[in-house]
């Protein structure tokens, strides 16, 4: 197979099987068959690349012209095979979860669901892959609509409230990318994505740089949920855990981030981030989003909810790194991506375990539920020791970096910050661990076991993978040496 | 020989079917609709032909009866006026395939007059693009004119209100128009819009001058509903038959934008046109009004070919900015949009005579989630149409935007950039407002609704697959958009 056509080969596939899933949808086993087998071949696809990416090297397609000099272009560079490796891999697990959960929640219309999982799917590839501004907004708008189906699964009101919401919040954050990237094309003449940014030999006015930079940081700070733009996030865990779990932990939202790490690296690129303070910018809104996410965090009752307020503080963590502007940063922002997606999947997996077992959602409900779902809540404690950031999990290593990178940036608000949140992280998970493992359950736990092993071997797998990731950074995918790569070519250009 | 009489074929080929309709019709009222797309057909594929003809040679100008200008008439037939004549006859050739059951249904025992009322509205419209002669011009204004009145008459209960204020409203348009070229005859002793165009720089700012561009550009507007000028247009969209409806509202306020290119860019010209009177200026302000005011109406609509209506006030200006910026990417913009809109415009119309033929009604709040497993095709068809004038890649709608706003970024005119990307949210909200309604059971009502109910009872193929056509066209124009664009690029009025 010619390696130039594997990056589209890795779109097309999930997309390929939405017919097929739609004309077996009356035959539920051979459609979840499409979806698991669509997975595979993505991820085995993905794989294939990953070589590529460790030489540091790309692989480039161009289908077809969007606009004059501006192709649709599937570039597969290490940081968009990086973020394809994460999203793709934590598909299959999602897909085997989904079986379970879907099935043992009653849940209608599954067709359209599976269907639509998989055009985000193809969405996400297509925006990792994305070798300009404009292809990425042609797949960031097609995750938009796709998802929202998925939103307003359950088609009651709060679902259909969420769903305006999440479409008022991401339709808005298009918008304000074409017309980020219409000022940028017209001031750079190219919309491509460069290591060390596109701005370099041009000369831009104060004002109208800060202007471009902050549509731009509204357009895809929408997913990556920085406050005050964050509200739709929590809304949207109306959706079905599956969908809260890998599109509102891994892939809508590091879409988010991605695309932060990509304007700041790829099109401003880090020197003019600092030569106009842009970064310091980012700094104040990601340190803030942290703090007041972890606050808020403390008040949800809900479980699902409260997951959602302790995503949008990590996905700050991210911007944060990204923010400082130095090697290190950089690093520990890429291998966050990796390492939340890890634990939050798995918290998340735990969340929809718990309602489809025994249908409880509120985080005072839990009380000595550890008993009758042992794997379930163990898996619970490995992700949210892992969020807090202790060693020897996966979060920690990333922390790590993220402090390093202050450091080096000889900055100190943003270590405290981090410290801080790590406790609030401490504080808001260690409620529901205790009540799961020393308070006494009430009757409604009688007669119940764990939960279908369809959903709980991928939500045990993933909290082996936060372990393993943890002790082994490089193990299976060179995570580790991935980041430091991508962090490189950042700061010494491509 | 049929190069060299193309322009004047493509137009006369419609006189011929207008009278040819009555003819047979008096023999056999069912051969009216056949004729009539048989007519459009003709002229369809001369236009295609003429349109692939002149993209490689030179612009062709007809002179009818050989006689040179100024003392004759001229048809000029260059990329822009091929352009737009053809996009003109294959939206009304789709559409004439697509009345056959409407016109049926609607209208049984009118179709004679009906379908040779069309043929020459249609004449009408393709002389207006054609012609070279600005006196020429205003015969074929009116001969489309009186046919629209006449067509949106034959409709419902409100229709002929409707009709008579349009006529009203767009004779006083027309008046200004002849009015405004009067002046300019006086001044310049020429009709032929290539003649007039090389005088002009000389009388600029001579005081009739600029009066006849103001007169001109207020008659156009009137026909092109741009806003304040508009209030003719929602009734007759909404009370016209649906298929007229189809049929006028992508073409009609289209070929209005085309007269407003001609007469803005290339009879006055860039360097001209805001020599005294910004009037580009005041038309692109004008036309973000009409933007906001017609999306924000078509919210406050539940007739759906109402909301239809308002959103083309909303489009059109989207057209008219594009010509306001006078830069190469709001010219593409405006173009490219004039194609964009049409075939949406249309696809939706065509939803709304599908939904009229079935359910005997388009009200919106009456929509439900059966429409879903009852027309699938249909409501895809309106989906594709509905997320492309959203403006969502890589749908046609997407790539107008996107012009347009490069257009706003290259003038540094940050109003219109908002003004656009307000509008498109704007659009997100009718719409999805009715998608939610057909693809989603009623989160209110109590009874569970069960899908087995409503089995599939899709209109008749002819409406169909005409509808999904259009649908299917607007992917490929998106992704295609590049091989258009390069053509639009090689139409740009001197001094773009």
């Amino acid at each position: 197979m010619e390696p130039t056509f594997v990056p589209l080969y890795a779109v097309l596939v999930s997309l390929l099987a939405v017919p097929l899933i739609l004309l077996s949808s009356s035959r539920p086993n051979v459609r979840e068959f499409w979806t698991i087998l669509a997975g595979f071949i993505k991820f085995g696809l993905i794989l294939s690349l990953l070589p590529t990416a460790l030489a540091g090297n790309s692989v480039e397609l161009t289908i077809i012209e969007l606009a004059p000099g501006l192709p649709l272009l599937l570039k597969a560079d290490p940081f968009g095979i990086y973020f394809a490796v994460i999203a793709s891999g934590l598909w299959i697990f999602t897909s085997f979860y989904s079986i379970g959960y879907m099935r043992g929640a009653g849940e209608k219309k599954q067709s359209r669901y599976f269907a639509s999982f998989a055009v985000c799917l193809s969405a996400t590839i297509g925006i990792a892959f994305s070798g300009n501004l404009l292809t990425f907004i042609v797949f960031y708008e097609m995750l938009t609509l796709a998802t929202y189906p998925l939103v307003i699964h359950k088609e009651n009101r709060k679902a259909i409230d969420a769903g305006r919401k999440y479409l008022s919040y991401t339709l808005t954050a298009g918008l304000l990318l074409i017309a980020s990237a219409a000022i940028i094309y017209n001031l750079t003449g190219t919309l491509d994505f460069r290591p060390g940014g596109i701005f370099n030999d041009v000369h831009v006015s104060g004002p109208l740089m800060l202007t471009t930079f902050l549509l731009f940081l509204g357009a895809v700070g929408v997913k990556a949920g920085i406050m005050p733009i964050h509200s739709w996030l929590p809304a949207a865990m109306a959706a079905p855990t599956p969908v809260s779990a890998l599109l509102h932990a891994v892939a809508v939202v590091k879409s988010g981030v991605f695309g932060v790490i990509r304007m700041t690296g790829y099109i401003f690129g880090t020197d003019v981030m600092t030569a106009f303070s842009l970064n310091d910018i980012m700094l104040v809104i990601a340190g803030t989003t942290i703090l007041v996410a972890s606050l808020l965090a403390f008040r949800q009752d809900n479980l699902k909810r409260r997951l959602a307020y302790s995503t949008v503080g990590h996905l700050s963590y991210i911007v944060l790194g990204v923010a400082l502007i130095t090697p290190l940063g950089m690093t520990g922002a890429v291998m966050h991506i990796a390492a939340h997606a890890t634990m939050k999947i798995t918290l998340f997996f735990c969340a929809g375990a718990i309602y489809v077992n025994l249908h409880k959602e509120n985080i005072s409900d839990l009380d000595g539920i550890a008993k009758v779902m042992p794997w379930t809540m163990g898996a619970f404690v490995i992700g949210s020791l892992g969020l807090a950031g202790i060693p020897p999990l996966n979060g920690f290593l990333s922390k790590w970096h993220l402090a390093a990178g202050t450091l080096e940036g000889e900055m100190i608000i943003p270590v405290i910050i981090l410290v801080v949140s790590g406790l609030l992280n401490v504080g808001y998970f260690f409620p529901i661990i205790y009540r799961a493992y020393f308070k006494t359950g009430d009757s409604s736990l009688d007669n119940h076991t764990e939960a279908s092993p369809f959903m709980v071997v991928p939500l045990v797998s993933t909290a082996i993978l936060s372990i393993l990731f943890g002790l082994f950074p490089n193990l299976f995918f060179n995570f580790y040496d991935l980041a430091q790569l991508i962090a490189f070519t950042l700061f010494n250009g491509g | 020989m049929i190069e060299t009489h193309l322009p004047a074929l493509i137009a006369l080929n419609f006189l011929v079917f207008a009278l040819l309709i009555p003819l047979f019709g008096i023999w056999k009222r069912a051969v009216c609709q056949p004729l009539a797309v048989t007519g459009t057909g003709i002229s369809t594929a001369l236009s295609l032909y003429g349109f692939l003809s002149v993209l490689n040679d030179q612009p062709l100008r007809y002179f009818f009866g050989a006689w040179q200008p100024p003392v004759g008439i001229e048809f000029v037939y260059d990329g822009l006026s091929a352009f737009v004549v053809l996009v003109i006859n294959v939206v009304a050739f789709i559409v004439l395939i697509h009345s056959k059951h409407v016109a049926i249904g609607e209208f049984a025992q009118k179709q004679m007059a009906y379908y040779s009322l069309v043929m020459l509205m249609m004449l009408g419209f393709n002389g207006m693009v054609l012609t070279g002669d600005l006196f020429n011009l205003y015969v074929f204004l009116e001969i489309s004119s009186l046919s629209a009145y006449a067509l949106i008459a034959i409709g419902e209960k409100g229709a002929p209100f409707a009709a008579f204020r349009y006529l009203i409203i767009g004779t006083a348009g027309g008046t200004f128009y002849l009015l405004g070229l009067a002046f300019l005859y006086t001044v310049t002793g020429t009709l032929n819009l290539i003649d007039m165009a090389a005088m002009l720089p000389e009388l600029a700012d001579n005081r009739a001058v600029v009066t006849a561009l103001i007169l001109m550009v207020v008659g156009i507007g009137v026909k092109a509903a741009l806003f304040p000028m508009h209030g003719w247009l929602p009734d007759s969209y909404t009370y016209a038959s649906s298929t007229s409806s189809a049929l006028i509202a992508p073409i009609g306020t289209k070929v209005a934008a085309y007269v407003l290119i001609r007469i803005m860019l290339f009879l006055f010209g860039i360097e001209l046109i805001d020599l005294v009177v910004p009037i580009s200026t005041i038309v692109g302000i004008l036309a973000c009004i009409g933007i906001l005011y017609g999306s924000i109406m078509a919210i406050a609509q539940n007739e759906l070919k109402r909301m239809l209506a308002y959103s083309s006030v909303s489009q059109i200006g989207y057209i008219l900015m594009g010509i306001s910026l006078a830069n190469p990417f709001g010219f593409i913009g405006a173009v490219l949009h004039i194609l964009n809109h049409a075939i949406m415009k249309a696809t939706l119309f065509m939803v709304s005579a599908n939904l009229r033929m079935k359910e005997g009604h388009s009200d919106i709040s009456l929509f439900d989630h059966t429409y879903r497993k009852k027309y699938p095709l249909t409501m895809l068809s309106f989906t594709v149409a509905a997320i492309s004038m959203v403006g969502l890649p890589p749908l046609a709608g997407f790539f107008s935007k996107w012009y347009l706003v490069l257009g706003t970024v290259d003038a540094n005119n940050w109003l219109f950039l908002v003004v656009i990307l307000a509008s498109s949210l704007l659009n997100a909200v009718y719409f999805f407002r009715i998608l939610e309604k057909v693809y989603m059971s009623n989160p209110n009502s109590e009874v569970e609704a069960s899908d087995e109910t409503s089995p599939m009872d899709e209109v008749k193929p002819s409406m169909l697959y005409t509808t999904l056509t259009f649908a299917v066209a607007l992917l490929l124009i998106g992704i295609f958009n590049v091989a258009i664009v390069s053509m639009i690029s090689s139409m740009f009025p001197g001094g773009l």
